[in-house]
């Protein structure tokens, strides 16, 4: 997993509340065998007419050339629905790094954290306040002191994340890892409820 | 003070304690499919490790296998890829898995059920969000992604953290016409689709104690659309008459030891919870979805939501969503014209719901202009339905029984809703372009939906009820 620290750049809006993963990725996608390649397939209905790469949607963001950026916002309850995983791939692949929302599903929070994508939980007041930016506005995400930040109003808000997740995903450290360094604690747990 | 039925089961499988941080967690039982777990064996391959407990672990092929001629290869290139891998796997890290064909096939959550690996007291995970259908017998169980699927395959743990527990009590008698499907649209319609996040959920109460285990699955099935972490039902006699004899059952003094751990699995009278719903099995009726999430329910008799009823900050999402639907703000939806009918999913494809709709369909005629695809559960249960005659019925009144798979609920495979069409479906999810890009989803419970498969238009199955 990619270390991440500190995140400063533009950022694309989709303010659509309970985007849940068959947007982010719909299901005809989840064949493949690999992680690789899921980054042009992102809201794929979402971004084409009659999934036609030739006949974008004008009007949505990712569409749009003024949007930019390792940071997608979205509204309320993002992430919600199916656990594949393919939605985090999809997003890190499309060269995001921060999502941010006023509340995420849990199984997608998991998935994108185990893949180096930040979440980020921001309050409904904050979140509106980034929807009301214009596309040159830029924010500033410090996972060291959990803060993000609108760089031009310098207004800015903490948010939560566990220390464990935080100290891994500042090291680039896999949960995996950690879990296989208590092999003999697991083995021990084992053995002591038979 | 008192614990939850969730605390004691969770408090038995914690290997250690991270301050400040979660917990490491220890899985009885792993499910896996073809969709969320080829990256997962990759992972372990690379590190050049085998599945830790293989014994724990069982696989079966239902996301992306066709409903028809299951004996044939499948044809789809990428879909037979994903399925071969599955069986190469399983066969490098000794891991029991029941292919196309055999006699245990099926969606793995009614194949883990009708089989009796699914217990009380267990830890289940499975890299699929409706692995919450397995707490309706007193288990902790949840949908995972493909990183966990390859931690819990290299270590038997995850990482996590203890979620907030909430209960739901429903109690009373339900109506004529009311199944459990109903109740947990009925909640959703109440609590939306993030309304139990952050939450472990305890469905309690008489109305839920009163129902059989097939239907206490189709409302843990469900907890993933409130966003719970995971749904559960205290195990009762219900439960263990269910379980007891099934294949991987615990025998003889075996089963006593563990029908006597299973009978201590309740919420304590004095534990407390984080929040409380009480809710009344009389104010259901037949429910139905109208939007683009299954918190967007209504009774059959009611109306869609006029715009002023809808929170300014949703309009957008509102609209939206019925945009994408083909409705209108304020309509009785009862009445409209339904293209597909759809009667599967690990939601409701069990033998039971095949029943519930053979025994409605006996002697009515399928809708002219309908199409209709039942799909069952499991090898197992169309084996159970085609003894009890059930595929007979159905064909005498036009319908037919596919074979086994996840299907049009969420079109993996051939068995797609084509775009701008309606399809009452008794899945679980009415997302855009679930069933089909451009597919029209109404979730519905068997009965309702075998209502619409016979008069070809939503209909309040009471009045075609004796």
């Amino acid at each position: 997993m990619k270390a991440l620290k500190t995140i400063h750049s533009r950022f694309v809006p989709v303010n659509i509340e309970n985007i849940d993963t068959d947007q982010i990725i719909p299901a005809r996608f989840l064949k493949a065998t690999t992680k690789d390649g899921f980054g042009k397939n992102l809201f794929r209905d979402w971004r084409y007419e009659n999934d036609d790469e030739s006949k974008p949607k004008k009007d949505f963001p990712l569409n749009q050339p003024q949007y930019s950026g390792e940071i997608l916002v979205g509204a309320k309850n993002f992430g919600c629905g199916s656990s594949r995983e393919h939605a985090a791939w999809s997003i890190l692949d499309a060269g995001f790094r921060v999502v941010i929302s006023s509340f995420f599903a849990d199984i997608f929070k998991n998935n994108a954290l185990n893949n180096g994508v930040l979440p980020v939980q921001v309050s409904e007041d904050f979140l509106q306040k980034i929807f009301a930016l214009g596309s040159d506005a830029t924010l500033t995400v410090d996972l060291e002191s959990q803060t993000i930040t609108i760089d031009q109003s310098g207004e800015s808000e903490t948010f939560d994340i566990n220390n464990y997740k935080k100290t891994c995903l500042l090291n680039g450290y896999d949960d995996i890892d950690y879990l296989m360094s208590m092999q003999k604690e697991i083995e021990a747990f084992e053995l002591a409820r038979n | 003070m008192g614990k939850t039925l969730f605390e004691k089961i969770w408090d038995k499988h914690i290997v250690s304690k991270i301050d400040g941080g979660p917990s490491v967690f220890y899985i009885d039982r792993h499910f896996i499919h073809e969709v969320t777990s080829p990256q997962a064996f990759t992972g372990l391959n690379k590190r050049g490790i085998k599945a830790l407990r293989p014994k724990q672990v069982v696989a079966t092929p239902d996301h992306n296998v066709p409903t028809i001629d299951q004996h044939l290869p499948i044809k789809e290139e990428l879909s037979r890829l994903q399925v071969e891998t599955l069986k190469q796997n399983c066969i490098d890290h000794g891991i029991e898995m029941y292919g196309l064909g055999h006699p245990f096939q099926g969606i793995v959550h009614v194949v883990g059920p009708e089989l009796g690996i699914t217990q009380p007291g267990m830890t289940i995970v499975c890299g699929d969000s409706h692995t919450s259908t397995h707490g309706a017998f007193g288990s902790i169980a949840f949908g995972i992604g493909t990183s966990e699927v390859e931690m819990v395959l290299a270590t038997q743990c995850l990482m996590q953290s203890k979620p907030k527990i909430m209960r739901i009590n429903v109690d009373g008698k339900l109506n004529k016409g009311v199944v459990s499907k109903d109740i947990v649209l009925y909640i959703l319609s109440k609590i939306t689709a993030s309304g139990a996040t952050g939450h472990a959920v305890e469905f309690a109460g008489s109305a839920i104690r009163s129902l059989s285990m097939e239907a206490r699955m189709t409302i843990c099935n469900m907890s993933i659309e409130m966003g719970a972490r995971c749904g559960m039902i205290a195990p009762d006699d219900t439960t263990f008459e269910y379980i007891k004899g099934r294949k991987f059952a615990p025998q003889g003094a075996e089963w006593d030891k563990k029908l006597a751990e299973w009978k201590e699995l309740y919420s304590d009278a004095d534990a407390t919870f984080d929040s409380e719903l009480n809710l009344k099995a009389e104010d259901i009726e037949p429910m139905i979805t109208y939007g683009t999430n299954p918190g967007m329910g209504i009774g059959i008799t009611g109306r869609v939501p006029e715009l002023k009823e809808i929170d300014e900050k949703e309009k957008a999402s509102f609209e939206k969503s019925l945009q994408y639907m083909g409705l209108e703000p304020g309509i009785n939806i009862k009445g409209r014209k339904v293209d597909y009918v759809f009667i599967g999913s690990c939601t409701n494809s069990r033998i039971e719901d095949l029943r519930m709709v053979a025994n409605f369909v006996k002697g009515k005629k399928k809708a002219d202009g309908v199409e209709v695809w039942i799909v069952p559960g499991s090898k197992q249960v169309e084996k159970q339905a085609i003894e009890e005659g059930i595929d007979k019925v159905l064909l005498e009144a036009g319908f037919y029984l596919r074979q086994p798979g996840c299907s049009a609920c969420l079109a993996m495979n051939e068995d797609k809703i084509p775009a701008g069409k309606y399809c009452i479906s008794t899945s679980n999810r009415n997302f855009e372009g679930r069933q089909g890009a451009g597919a029209r989803t109404l979730l519905a419970s068997p009965l309702t939906a075998a209502a619409a498969a016979v008069t070809g238009v939503v209909t309040d199955v009471r009045e075609l009820l004796n």
